[in-house]
């Protein structure tokens, strides 16, 4: 199975997204240019984490703009599965992929630590090997993790099954302690803490890997 | 053509920095402030003299860059 990982200027998690698909078993991961207008073939899209252009005006504003969004988005409504992870999340967001955004935390603070998240909705894309209020452990590393968007959308997000992760704890203000949601295709999730950081056990946690196998798993399906 | 637009967040999304400040005014004594809001400014110079095109194009940029719809709201002024 094959992936590609974006880099944007300022992306600085992009190498360990390349990392996580392969420890995973994802046979082919490229890493893609934010300037390319082409993603090369794929199964799978990793939007990083980091600090895409500094985050000017907002976070991931600008990186949304990049000719590369507009391969991703094509990839998207092509069928291709797209995981958007921290700075990524908030890209999707701004690219209008995914809906709501994300603001500064409750409390202004950068937050790094570990977050225990609930499994919202296992069995899907992202969750196979999930089950419905399984708990798995996740970094987060961000400063404006504070997921926003207007009751309507809310639930419609909750009604449609779109809320795949929710923190135990909620640590940055999120709306119904959102961590991470899906479009409505549900091939598109847009994750706030990091995956990609526990795949291997000498991080402490394997939380993540689930998150990867599942994709393989479902891009494996056909 | 001067172009002055004003971005900030919507009435009802919670802006924690507007907050933070203005509980700092009162901490430092000056009462009766409340409601206080951080905006954003863009100012700049657009080649046209045509004020209805430049009053359309800005509100392509907001549209398309500079205002997140999702949480903003802006306003601007287009000025000889």
């Amino acid at each position: 199975m094959r992936a590609a990982v974006v880099t944007f200027p300022g992306a600085n998690r992009d190498r360990d997204l390349v990392r996580a698909f392969r420890a995973t078993g994802f046979s082919e991961v490229h890493l893609v240019w934010h300037a390319d207008a082409e993603l090369p073939p794929a199964d799978v899209v990793g939007i990083p984490g980091g600090f895409s252009y500094g985050d000017y005006l907002r976070c991931g504003a600008i990186a949304a703009r990049s000719p590369i969004m507009r391969a991703v988005a094509d990839f998207a409504n092509a069928g291709g599965y797209v995981l958007g992870v921290c700075n990524g999340f908030q890209i999707l967001c701004e690219a209008g992929m995914l809906p709501g955004a994300l603001v500064r935390n409750v409390g202004l603070r950068f937050i790094c630590r570990p977050a225990a998240l609930t499994v919202a909705r296992g069995g899907t894309a992202f969750t196979a090997g999930l089950a419905d209020g399984e708990r798995i452990m996740i970094s987060t590393a961000h400063g404006d993790g504070n997921y926003t968007a207007d009751e309507d959308t809310l639930d419609r997000l909750e009604g449609e099954g779109r809320v795949l992760f929710r923190y135990v704890e909620n640590p940055n203000g999120s709306v119904r302690d959102i961590a991470g949601i899906t479009d409505a295709s549900g091939r598109v999730l847009g994750l706030m803490p990091h995956p990609e950081c526990h795949v291997d056990p000498r991080t402490g946690h394997t939380g993540g890997r689930t998150i990867f196998e599942s994709l393989l798993q479902t891009v494996g399906r056909g | 053509m001067k172009v002055r637009v004003e971005v900030g967040l919507k009435q009802g999304v919670l802006d924690p920095e507007a907050v933070t400040i203005e509980r700092s005014l009162l901490h430092l004594g000056f009462e009766g402030v409340s409601g206080l809001r951080k905006t954003r400014i863009f100012t700049f110079e657009l080649a046209t003299s045509d004020r209805a095109a430049a009053e359309s194009q800005v509100r392509a940029m907001c549209e398309k860059l500079l205002v997140n719809p999702v949480i903003e709201s802006y306003g601007f002024k287009v000025e000889e």
